[in-house]
């Protein structure tokens, strides 16, 4: 077994088991310590400038990245108008430099406002590196490698592809550019750190509150004196 | 009808002494901790003054409370669901450290590891988030007193009501005021933290009203802190967790009161039961302006009702609670004598602790520019019973905070008050009672007998009179959980897990 296939064969379902059960444990065991851990009552002008910029950057890629996998004939066939794979790769591009920048003043700000840097824990360090890893392979491929949505459906997808239906090919990106390998190595990075760093709010996401009711009540008390309980 | 228990407490501002001995001890049981440094559940503040956090008052910046639009539907000030959602990553009316204050200690190891000098060594001050030496530049209670100047009570949001000429005279240093305004969590019947919570991690406890926070459904999107018109959801920067005061339920449900009232220097608060109607929260939430005050106290029924008693009995709820609901202090004030009023009804939230307006003192009275000394103390109090607008804190101003601007219920409240001053005051003199006395009595709508009651509750009731609390029967409701025979031999049943930060 060469590297090629540790990383790319064993690591992401090590990542993806981290993933699931960690989170699993977590949330059953721990739930208290899920949370975004906002710091936005310590610091909020940069906040403002990065928070929002690198989530809605991220997020929109990330949803990005899993139309070309659920739906790569689709993206071909919209890149057959050069107009059209030209406003895609634009779009992508600039959603990159809008990320990558709001990740910057996370950074200096997690580093430069004392009140932020005393709640940063060196798990939100390595998170940060990794993230930005992901963010600048991400720009450096867009630019370097033109064009990923031309591309990635016929090289990139096979070996997701292969992930997913539990038979791995980590030889279909044995020979792809380091970036590219990099790249995807990253994103394996963060799903095994999900449940043990802060990423874990991720999965709160919270849509439940378009429908439920305003107020919530909860009775602590039967309503009545509950009826005696069997003995053991 | 669906008739719920609510445990509500009354706070008598015409007996707070400013010492704020509640703040403290609820900071020693409840947040002298990591993160929870800068909360103050239970706070003191001056007015006119900005409070704490500075400007709170002002939804306008803060966005709490509900609004009611013109098709007279009720929604969050603060955001739309779907803004909610888009919100999440950042908050933009959520206040900073610095809307409160950065929480700091001193370095006290410092004046005993001082090497030897000419000059005494200091305990410099130094931030309890950063551990850094810092300037003080706020607190809680920055301008307790009005801090010598009248600079944050002209910041007052509901000093807007007042007229322009009265605000000058209050600038003038003879006729400076100020009263204190003891504040807790509202824990209202239609609370803005719990709709506002993305996560629905905040619920009301239907057996008594308690507002809390699920420490484990809580995910930091901070919602709450905003949309809470009293800015009483603090945010734990440490935990990364929201908490808010819990009306010390651990002592309710032992049969303590909570420790804001238990240790009150003054004995102005009063706990009590109220039952309310849980079906008409909603209309009420949403009635027009001038009728804020009236269907919020309509809200509340009469525990000797028959009919009341009935639908109690069906909604489950104990006869001890009941016969506490009966012999409450809090009603007596709110609904038999109609002398208390909610914080700021006009945010919508329906809040459940309620208020005695203070009285004042009669401003110094001018007559062809000089100032009359002559004249008696109970004459300048019949005085001020006929012109209640000489009363140094303007009626306007009192209107503002208790009665969304209706300064008619004021007026009423104080004359009563006014009367059993001068009643008693007259009785304890004289001996008897004087036609004009019991003329104004009846004048401020009240009677003699009313009067003894009111005098009774307001300064001779010990502690059981002042605290009716109900029994928690905690015992059934653990049972229908758990088989107590099961858990023979241990200590206590279950155990808690206190929020820590995650990684």
């Amino acid at each position: 077994m060469n590297w090629n296939q540790v990383l790319f064969d064993v690591f992401p379902y090590v990542a993806l088991t981290l993933a699931v059960l960690g989170t699993v444990v977590r949330w059953r065991a721990r739930p208290s310590t899920v949370s975004s851990l906002s710091s936005q009552l310590l610091e909020r002008r940069k906040l403002y400038w990065g928070s929002v910029a690198f989530h809605w950057g991220i997020i929109i890629l990330l949803l990005a990245h899993l139309v070309v996998l659920i739906l790569p004939r689709s993206v071909e066939r919209w890149n057959q108008v050069p107009a059209r794979l030209y406003a895609l790769e634009m779009t992508g591009l600039a959603l990159g430099v809008w990320t990558l920048v709001g990740l910057g003043i996370l950074i200096f700000r997690r580093l430069s406002e004392p009140k932020v840097k005393a709640v940063t824990s060196s798990m939100d360090l390595v998170l940060l590196a990794v993230l930005t890893l992901q963010v600048v392979t991400g720009l450096w491929i867009a630019l370097g490698y033109r064009f990923g949505s031309q591309w990635a459906p016929a090289v990139f997808v096979p070996y997701i592809r292969s992930l997913l239906s539990l038979q791995p090919r980590s030889d279909l990106v044995a020979a792809l550019p380091w970036v590219l390998r990099l790249h995807a190595l990253a994103f394996f990075v963060l799903l095994a750190l999900l449940p043990f760093s802060r990423l874990v709010h991720i999965l709160s996401l919270p849509l439940g509150y378009l429908t439920r009711p305003w107020q919530i009540v909860l009775r602590v008390r039967p309503r009545s004196v509950a009826p005696p309980l069997p003995r053991p | 009808m669906d008739v719920r228990a609510h445990l509500s407490m009354l706070l008598h501002l015409d007996k707070c002494i400013g010492c704020h001995t509640c703040s403290v001890a609820c900071k020693n049981i409840w947040t002298d901790r990591r993160g929870a440094e800068y909360m103050w559940w239970n706070n003191v503040e001056t007015r006119p003054g900005t409070g704490y956090p500075t400007g709170w008052e002002n939804q306008q910046h803060y966005g709490g409370g509900w609004r009611r639009n013109d098709k007279g539907k009720l929604g969050l000030a603060l955001h739309s669901r779907p803004k909610a959602l888009a919100n999440l990553f950042f908050s933009p009316k959520m206040p900073e450290i610095d809307d409160y204050y950065e929480p700091f200690t001193f370095r006290y190891e410092d004046l005993i590891t001082a090497p030897e000098s000419d000059q005494q060594p200091t305990a410099i001050p130094i931030s309890q988030i950063t551990g850094l030496p810092m300037e003080i530049e706020g607190g809680p209670n920055w301008d307790d007193d009005l801090s010598g100047s009248d600079i944050y009570a002209r910041n007052d949001p509901s000093l807007d009501a007042v007229p322009k000429a009265i605000r000058h005279q209050l600038e003038e240093i003879e006729r400076v005021v100020f009263s204190y305004l003891p504040r807790i969590c509202n824990h209202c019947l239609n609370p803005s933290c719990i709709g506002s919570c993305p996560s629905g991690a905040i619920y009301k406890r239907s057996e008594d009203g308690v507002v809390l926070v699920n420490e484990s459904k809580c995910r930091a999107w901070r919602m709450c802190v905003s949309a809470c018109p009293y800015k009483k959801v603090y945010y734990n920067w440490s935990t990364g967790k929201s908490e808010k005061c819990i009306h010390c339920f651990p002592r309710l449900e032992t049969g303590q009161a909570p420790a804001c009232a238990h240790s009150c220097v003054g004995r102005i608060r009063y706990i009590g039961v109220l039952l309310y109607d849980a079906e008409r929260i909603p209309e009420t939430a949403a009635v027009p302006e001038d009728r804020l005050l009236e269907t919020q106290s309509d809200i509340i029924l009469d525990p000797s009702d028959p009919e009341v008693i009935e639908a109690a009995r069906v909604a489950g709820i104990d006869d001890g609670w009941m016969d506490a609901a009966r012999r409450s202090p809090v009603y007596q004030f709110v609904k038999e004598w109609k002398i208390a009023l909610p914080l700021h009804s006009e945010y919508r939230t329906i809040p459940m602790m309620y208020y005695v307006p203070p009285l004042s003192p009669i401003m110094t009275t001018v007559e062809q520019s000089l100032i009359r000394l002559d004249l008696p103390d109970e004459e300048v109090d019949f005085e001020l019973f006929h012109e209640l607008d000489k009363a140094r804190l303007p009626i306007a101003y009192l209107a503002k905070l208790f009665a969304a601007g209706d300064e008619k219920v004021i007026r009423r409240i104080l004359r009563k008050m006014l009367a059993v001053r001068l009643y008693k005051r007259r009785q304890s003199i004289s001996g008897e009672v004087d036609e004009t006395t019991l003329r104004l009595v009846e004048e401020a709508g009240t009677s003699v007998t009313e009067i003894e009651a009111t005098y009774r509750l307001t300064t001779l009731a010990k502690l059981a009179e002042r605290f009716v609390l109900p029994p928690y029967n905690r015992e059934v409701s653990i049972e229908s959980l758990q088989d107590p025979l099961a858990h023979k031999g241990e200590v206590g049943v279950g155990y808690m897990r206190p929020p820590r930060r995650g990684s």
